[in-house]
């Protein structure tokens, strides 16, 4: 036995859950308030199966790309009909209302965003409370992290990245088609304008990602070696210092772009043209 | 009174900074069984507050430099005080004390080929500071503390024990060195958390314990540069070295009051910063020494032209070695030219090419710094800067290729050796110092012991006497606060020692430390509530720290009026000059009792191939006639010389 | 300009103790340790607290100042509302020696567990590595330990049983430092995962919050080594890659 050491010791000894004086509750409160609305929106829209295809603009909402129902082949709006059907259509059309139209990608896209680094902090902190905030202790009583069934399962970030990057890429084709005039050829209107800033955000937020930053160039050793590859990833690591924020300006534009869009095709607004 | 616990070791270590971890790595590697004992927690010595870099002829910048330039610069910097033979093995040895680190895991700012990079420093002819930003000391001990992890990880491997051959004693004080008759046989302390007693038997003890600046009011030390080491030294019958020479770096924070003294790092000039004074001059143009006029700038235009073409410019006075710049800024101030706060202005607003980005990229922990301390942002507003008390040069006299003191059994490396330096140390030389003579002190330790044949035995006698002296605080009913006490020895020193001395204010200096030392002998304080009233008690730990300063403070006030001139960072207002007598003398303090004795001892000449390498005409600065070589030996040293200038 | 300011200090040891109260006085452009010193000077000479520097460069000073873990070095007081009242606690997931000293050995612990820097066969002054090389590791190597990192980190702050498995983001970022270090041969990525805990570490940026150095932990050593993580072992066209013999796997490292 040792004299010098120190008898066992416990921690110090205080009850208070945190001693934090400042205003910790803000960032879960609104982070839970912010992401159960938009849950909620975005749960409606996307079962909702009407007022998602603008054909005279060859206007379609995100939340519906690729449309894949066979309600998609012939949408009428205001006198105009056209196809929002771009890669075919095996749902039937009585699925409307039980299956989204977009059934291939949303789901995707739903794991891509709840894989997210980002969104990992947001909703473990506001929704899991764990923890909270920094230095206030959190409510379980066992704490596993992700290392089990089904939390291990984040792991597979990177493949619903290249999945969210292909549907980027559709995204981004029905952005394109958006260009469409009231006489059939190029036209810009305000839902074009929409529509491409959407695309535009989607990108900035999918190539921000934390795996992407490491396909392209962080898991190289020298980046020396590469100095095409270290190019890539300086750019891909400035834009990721601000993830974060694509990541919550993405969910605004996204109800904005699907809000617009509904709006026009519900006949509520009529799209401002600014040219043809 | 509670037994007192034994452990034995081959060497005992004490100080966990650069010189302790290098010491013990390379006992260890030569097969020792090491204990390495340190004041703080392991990782958090002093040498994590290096800034600018270490110093090392590696060439990577400059081609040009060797370990003949490095050593002339050394040389130049101590105004040839320097124990020359030190000087050449550090500059020999530097370069492969850095490499060794790179290959323990450092990762020093790199050249564009992929070398380590170097930077220009004041008193270096070339870009000669390896370094990592500005915190490159915390480089070096990180690196070293995981070598020392590294080396635990083998034992751990082979004996199922991380400590089996190399143990750190974090928060553990070592207050005497034991004695079996004229040998080292150990060393005593108490560990911090639990106030409790530990004895630790050793044939071979190094002193690594840094340095002495917590006996002066302004300085850029922490509270654990006590002069531990050089005491203990004194203590165990040991000598020290040319005491008086202390180093008051140029620029230490002079606001806020509560961090006065912190460092601002010399590379911020190196980096292009310049001084000036209320008046809004470039004053350093005034103050360039005879000396050194051939090698510095006369004109702003050509001192900022020297930045981007060192070849064909001369270098900015700003760069002129630290006691002159010390002192101009003292002039500065007294003349009523100064800043608001006491001090005078260095800025690099507007200064780098880079604008304010390259600043904060240059000069990180500076910015961070003065941001968070003194909420000034230093690329838009000048710092305010002064002298503080920042290393002594003096220090315990050892032998330069062993590191061994004058007591069988002890060695010394670091800042609380003596002799590498000489009357100033240049930037940067500290690192280097030691890495290279705490892994010779190491090498010396572990070849005396081989040397040995019976280890010496540690005598109860002494460890009672040690006891006893540590416990006489808590006995002293009524005796004085030591922080009270502390804080007057602080004001002696700064007042009546500090940059510029006179022989009466160093007699009153002497009169006032007469009259603390029975104040030190007589401060109190009371148990805590845990641990028999030992257990982490700042209190205690001063009142036993005071004894070590009030020595060390004694030799550097005596050896101070002793010296009569003015050299590096000893210069007395009443011999303002610098004489080549007394170049030939050094001041060696050691104990009579409790009072320090002082004599004069002569300095060994230099070996003619080294002073080969200088040009008899700044030879002359120095040396005294009879000392300078002959006509023939000048000849063979100027062409050496040209050889590799080249 | 000073001011007599209200504080709250944890005094006690092993455990027990208990906030007291103290006014102390505060003068222009100080620090919390200042004013601890103050009251170690004026009121309380047995208040324990440590320090080294004084200059946020040894990571000695960790506490927790109204609930929130910092250095006491360099919390200037200028940041408070004078006629707030200051509550200084230990940190909370090491035990307490007594006041605001912590044991904090569970931290040298872990960092005699990861395997150490191995440059293989190249001999010292041989290293070429640029400097884009070495940035990464080099922000990591900016670290003061002052464990306040591994203090927030809820996985043990709040679950004193995770501490076998998890050495916390100080030594995880270790981890990081050394599999993005240029010149080291070792493969650490299996061992963060199963001995040290990465997968405990759900990337709540607690640790970077409160990192003095301003190191984004986080963003820049755990997220990237759960990647590496995922390339060593989750990601399914690896392992059909290795198991089709197309994708070589190294050795994986043990632990120290
Ligand atoms: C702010 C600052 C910046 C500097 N910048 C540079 C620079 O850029 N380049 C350069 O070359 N030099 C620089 N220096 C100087 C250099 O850092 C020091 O001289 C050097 O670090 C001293 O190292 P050391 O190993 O001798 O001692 P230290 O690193 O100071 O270590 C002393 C050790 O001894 C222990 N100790 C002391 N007394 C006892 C005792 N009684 N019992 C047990 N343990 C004890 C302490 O706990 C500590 O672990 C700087 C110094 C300062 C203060
Ligand atoms: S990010 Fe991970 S390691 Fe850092 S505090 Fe949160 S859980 Fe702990
Ligand atoms: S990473 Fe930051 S918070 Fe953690 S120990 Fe290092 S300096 Fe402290
Ligand atoms: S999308 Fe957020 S990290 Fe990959
Ligand atoms: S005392 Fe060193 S970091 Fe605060």
């Amino acid at each position: 036995m040792s004299t010098v050491e120190a008898p066992a010791k416990t921690r110090a000894q205080i009850k208070e859950r945190t001693l934090r004086k400042d205003n910790w509750r803000k960032y879960p409160l609104t982070t839970f308030i912010i992401f159960t609305a938009w849950v909620a929106y975005a749960t409606v829209r996307a079962f909702w199966g009407s007022a998602f295809y603008v054909p005279e603009f060859h206007y379609l909402t995100p939340f519906y790309s690729p449309c894949l129902n066979e309600i998609c082949n012939s949408v009428t709006v205001d006198g105009h009909t056209g196809s929002a059907a771009e890669f075919g259509t095996f749902l039937p059309a009585e699925t409307r209302g039980w299956i989204p139209f977009a059934a291939v990608s949303l789901p995707f896209l739903l794991l891509f965003r709840l894989t997210c680094y980002y969104y990992r902090k947001a909703y473990y902190r506001s929704f899991w409370l764990s923890p909270s905030a920094c230095a206030v202790q959190e409510p379980h009583k066992k704490y596993t992290g992700e290392r089990r069934f089904p939390l291990i399962g984040q792991n597979l970030h990177r493949y619903f990245w290249l999945a969210a990057v292909l549907i980027s890429l559709v995204n981004t084709y029905d952005a394109i088609l958006a260009f469409h005039g009231k006489d059939g050829g190029f036209g810009i209107g305000l839902g074009t304008i929409i529509l491409v800033a959407n695309v535009v955000l989607l990108w900035l937020y999918t190539l921000s990602c934390h795996s992407c930053r490491h396909i392209v160039g962080g898991r190289l050793k020298n980046f020396s070696k590469h100095p095409f590859r270290y190019r890539m990833w300086g750019w891909v690591s400035k834009i990721n210092q601000r993830h974060g924020m694509y990541a919550l300006i993405t969910l605004g534009s996204l109800v904005v772009a699907d809000l617009y869009v509904a709006l026009v095709a519900s006949g509520t607004i009529s799209d401002l043209r600014i040219f043809n | 009174m509670t037994e007192i616990e034994r452990h034995s070791y081959d060497v005992v270590v004490i100080g966990a900074g650069g010189a302790g971890l290098r010491a013990a790595i390379e006992a260890r590697l030569q097969g020792k069984k090491t204990a390495i004992i340190s004041k703080s927690l392991f990782g958090k010595a002093h040498t994590v507050m290096a800034e600018g870099g270490a110093a090392a002829a590696m060439g990577n910048v400059n081609p040009n430099d060797n370990w003949k330039v490095h050593f002339r610069d050394t040389m130049r910097g101590g105004k040839f005080l320097n124990n020359w033979r030190m000087a050449e093995l550090h500059a020999k040895e530097a370069p492969d004390r850095v490499w060794e680190l790179e290959h323990w895991g450092a990762l020093f700012d790199r050249t564009r080929d992929g070398k380590i990079s170097q930077r220009n420093f004041g008193g270096h002819e070339y870009p000669r500071l390896a370094h990592v930003g500005d915190r490159t000391g915390l480089e070096l001990i990180r690196t070293a503390q995981q070598k020392i992890v590294a080396l635990q990880q083998e034992d751990h491997r082979e004996f199922g024990d991380y400590d089996a051959r190399l143990k750190v004693w974090a928060e553990t004080t070592v207050t005497r060195l034991l004695k079996d008759g004229d040998r080292i046989s150990g060393a005593f302390g108490y560990v911090r958390e639990t106030g409790r007693f530990v004895v630790f038997e050793a044939p071979a003890v190094v002193l690594a314990t840094g340095g002495i600046g917590k006996a002066f009011k302004v300085t850029s030390n922490s509270w654990e540069y006590t002069g531990d080491g050089h005491a203990l030294a004194m203590l165990a019958g040991g000598t020290l070295l040319n005491m008086e020479f202390v180093q008051f770096h140029p620029t230490g924070m002079v606001w806020p009051p509560s961090v006065k003294g912190i460092l601002v790092t010399e590379s911020v000039r190196g980096d292009r910063g310049v001084l000036k004074n209320s008046d809004g001059k470039r004053f350093m143009f005034d103050y360039i020494p005879e000396v050194f006029k051939a090698q510095y700038a006369t004109t702003e235009e050509e001192g900022d032209r020297w930045y981007d073409d060192p070849d064909n410019n001369r270098r900015p006075p700003e760069l002129l070695p630290r006691d002159e710049v010390a002192r101009a800024i003292n002039s500065e101030v007294k003349a009523g030219r100064g800043s608001p706060h006491g001090g005078v202005f260095l800025t690099v607003v507007d200064r780098m090419p880079g604008g304010a980005e390259e600043i904060r990229r240059r000069l990180p922990a500076m910015h961070h710094q003065f941001k968070e301390l003194a909420d000034v942002d230093i690329t838009k507003e000048a710092m305010e800067v002064g002298p503080t008390c920042h290393y002594v040069m003096g220090g315990v006299e050892v032998d330069p290729d062993t590191g061994a003191a004058l007591v069988p059994g002890l060695f010394a490396a670091g800042e609380c050796s003596g002799g590498m330096h000489g009357s100033n140390r240049l930037g940067g030389n500290s690192l280097t110092d030691l890495l290279v003579f705490g892994r010779r002190a190491g090498l010396g330790a572990a070849e005396y012991i081989d040397g040995l044949d019976a280890r010496p035995a540690v005598p109860e006698t002494e460890i009672a006497a040690a006891r006893d002296e540590a416990l006489a605080p808590f006995q002293r009913e009524g005796g004085e606060n030591p922080y009270a006490v502390h804080a007057e020895l602080q004001q002696t020193m700064n007042e009546l020692v500090g940059i510029i001395r006179k022989e009466g204010e160093l007699q009153q200096a002497l009169e006032a430390l007469d009259k603390l030392r029975e104040r030190v002998a007589n401060v109190g304080v009371e148990p805590v509530a845990v641990n028999d009233g030992r257990g982490y008690h700042p209190g205690w730990h001063l009142a036993l720290d005071l004894r070590n300063m009030l020595i060390v403070s004694e030799a550097i006030a005596k050896a101070a009026l002793e010296r009569r001139e003015s050299r590096g960072g000893h210069t007395r207002d009443d011999h303002p000059g610098m004489s080549a007598e007394w170049r030939k003398v050094n001041l060696v303090c050691r104990l009579d009792g409790d009072r320090v004795q002082l004599t004069r001892q002569p300095m060994p000449p230099m070996r003619d191939d080294l002073i080969g390498l200088f040009e008899s005409d700044e030879l002359k600065k120095y040396l005294t006639a009879e000392e300078m070589p002959g006509a023939a030996g000048a000849t063979a040293a100027d062409a050496l010389d040209k050889e590799d200038d080249r | 300009m000073s001011y007599q300011a209200k504080f709250r200090v944890w005094r006690g040891d092993e455990g027990a103790g208990e906030l007291t109260d103290y006014t102390v006085e505060v003068n222009e452009g100080e620090v919390v340790l200042d004013i601890i010193h103050r009251l170690q000077a004026t009121q309380a000479p047995d208040l324990a607290v440590r320090w080294n520097c004084k200059a946020g460069k040894c990571g000695s000073c960790s506490a927790e100042i109204n609930g929130m873990p910092r250095l006491l070095c360099m919390t200037r007081m200028s940041t408070f509302d004078p006629d707030e009242t200051i509550t200084v606690t230990p940190v909370r997931t090491f035990p307490v020696i007594r006041d605001l000293v912590t044991d904090v050995s569970f931290n040298y612990q872990k960092a005699q567990q990861i395997p150490s820097f191995d440059p293989g066969d190249v001999k010292p002054g041989e290293f070429r590595m640029r400097q884009e090389d070495v940035e990464r590791s080099q922000e990591f190597r900016k670290c003061i330990e002052c464990f306040l990192c591994n203090n927030v980190c809820h996985v043990i702050r709040d679950h004193e049983e995770n501490k076998p498995g998890f050495a916390g983001p100080r030594f995880l970022m270790r981890i990081g430092e050394l599999e993005m270090h240029p010149a080291d041969v070792a493969d650490r990525r299996n061992i963060a995962q199963d001995d040290h805990g990465l997968g405990f570490c759900n990337i709540t940026k607690c640790c970077t919050e409160v990192c003095p150095e301003h190191i984004k932990i986080t963003d820049n050593a755990l997220i990237p080594m759960k990647e590496r993580v995922v390339g060593r072992r989750y990601d399914p066209i690896v392992w059909l890659g290795s198991k089709l013999g197309i994708v070589k796997k190294g050795q994986d490292t043990p632990s120290a």
